[in-house]
């Protein structure tokens, strides 16, 4: 057992699980916005033993999920190009755009699509394909935007010039202050995402206590860190003191990753940016800056963000906002379920409907 | 997609540095780290890139905090 094994020991856990149970005496909700603290929550088991009194509602935290409709069509339409060869995470491969078209179908019919599991996988596919564009597909939150950053600064180094990134990141933050702003969206607290914050820190997220008046912590993935970060939620709000703390320490600094940031600045600027279900968040994307645009798949001929017609019955713009449960959506587990998805929810094994169907669902 | 894993450093090649956990092996960049990390150090890795590295001390620290603050023994 390393040291960090400890995370997840089941004594600590239950232990700190009774106490929880023991002072979580008022209800409230509290929402992740993050993929992976989603599916580790249900793994975990966690999601069934919390106290009757504490709701988990899962958030925009599936970069997949958030992904605009008409991003979606964007990255179909190229890969439909005769010269271009997309390479992409895997979890994009069936995310469903217009006319029931995902990569996988466009594949079938031709197109020539590589999944990836580094965007530096994707800079040998352009070296064994001198003749063809490779167009990595951008999608995630601060967590992948350095790592995309810094391919393209490897790319730049190795005098690469048929190797472009569609960059639809999108940031964590923005998204956080329009769910706060809407009165509609019901959410007492909030746990934030440990990876993203290992890049940006601590710090960006102060407003959701100072402006808000919300408790929030940042965690790890960790039964332990879950656990740690709804016990200090629970005495925040028993004292009225909402905060940002951090019960992350082990990976995530105050002022985050330095070097990340800077090359994630060096090659990306801040932009309006179109989520599914949250519409345009001001100065919630990234764009690849000018200095880089031998390397911007949107700066390539006959690219562009066209209006797309909404996925007819799909509810997963509010799932998203956690106005609405996945098993509440009409659909849920009738004509949408991960073998048939209708929407990106459902496709993505971090989405909250896939969540719901494989850990929660009563057969 | 923000799925990062902690993987621990076996060899350090320049901007490259090989990583294992549990008998798997594989090559992640440095290039973003931001501090340099040394063989047998954890470092979070995601997308075949170390992000952050693991500090063991705080760990420990936090472990021993939370068994000192819900009584029980050392583990």
């Amino acid at each position: 057992m390393n040291s960090f094994d400890a995370f997840k020991d089941p004594a600590l856990c239950r232990a700190l699980l009774d106490r929880l149970v023991a002072e979580a005496t008022e209800p409230f909700r509290f929402m992740e916005v993050c993929g992976t603290h989603t599916v580790s929550i249900f793994q975990s088991g966690l999601r069934s033993l919390l106290p009757k009194t504490i709701t988990h509602v899962t958030g925009p935290g599936c970069p997949v999920c958030v992904t605009h409709e008409s991003e979606v069509a964007a990255f179909l339409d190229l890969a439909g190009h005769d010269d271009v060869i997309i390479a992409t995470f895997g979890d994009l491969m069936r995310v469903p755009g217009p006319k029931g078209k995902n990569l996988k179908t466009a594949k079938a019919d031709g197109a020539r699509v590589e999944v990836v599991y580094s965007p530096m996988d994707a800079l040998a596919v352009a070296k064994a394909n001198p003749g063809r564009t490779v167009v990595f597909l951008g999608v995630g939150f601060e967590t992948t935007a350095p790592v995309v950053a810094a391919t393209i600064k490897v790319a730049r180094e190795q005098n690469l010039k048929n190797f472009r990134v569609l960059s639809f990141h999108k940031l964590v933050p923005p998204a956080l202050e329009t769910l706060l702003a809407d009165p509609d969206i019901d959410v007492d607290a909030f746990i934030l995402p440990g990876h993203v914050s290992a890049i940006i820190g601590a710090k960006p997220y102060a407003f959701v206590a100072a402006k808000y008046h919300v408790p929030a912590v940042v965690t790890g993935f960790e039964p332990l860190d879950i656990l740690a970060a709804l016990t200090d939620i629970v005495a925040m709000r028993r004292d009225r003191t909402p905060a940002v703390h951090n019960a992350y320490t082990r990976v995530v600094a105050e002022d985050g990753n330095p070097v990340a940031l800077a090359v994630m600045d060096e090659v990306f600027a801040p932009a309006d940016a179109l989520w599914r279900g949250l519409g345009k968040i001001p100065q919630s994307g990234l764009v690849i800056r000018d200095a880089f645009a031998d390397f911007d798949a949107m700066r390539l001929p006959g690219v562009s963000l066209q209006e797309v017609p909404p996925l007819a019955g799909c509810r997963c713009g509010e799932v998203l906002k956690g106005k609405m449960a996945p098993n509440e959506c009409p659909l849920f587990n009738k004509a949408c379920t991960p073998a048939t998805p209708v929407g990106p929810c459902m496709v993505s094994t971090e989405g909250g409907c896939a969540a719901y169907y494989k850990y929660q669902l009563e057969l | 997609m923000c799925l990062a894993v902690p993987m621990e450093i076996i060899a350090i090649h320049d901007k490259n540095a090989d990583v294992q956990i549990g008998g798997v092996t594989r090559q992640v960049r440095l290039d973003i780290i931001d501090a340099k990390p040394a063989v047998g150090d954890f470092v979070i890795v995601h997308a075949g890139f170390a992000i952050r590295r693991l500090d063991r001390e705080d760990a420990l620290e936090t472990i021993k905090l939370f068994q000192e603050g819900l009584n029980l023994e050392l583990i």
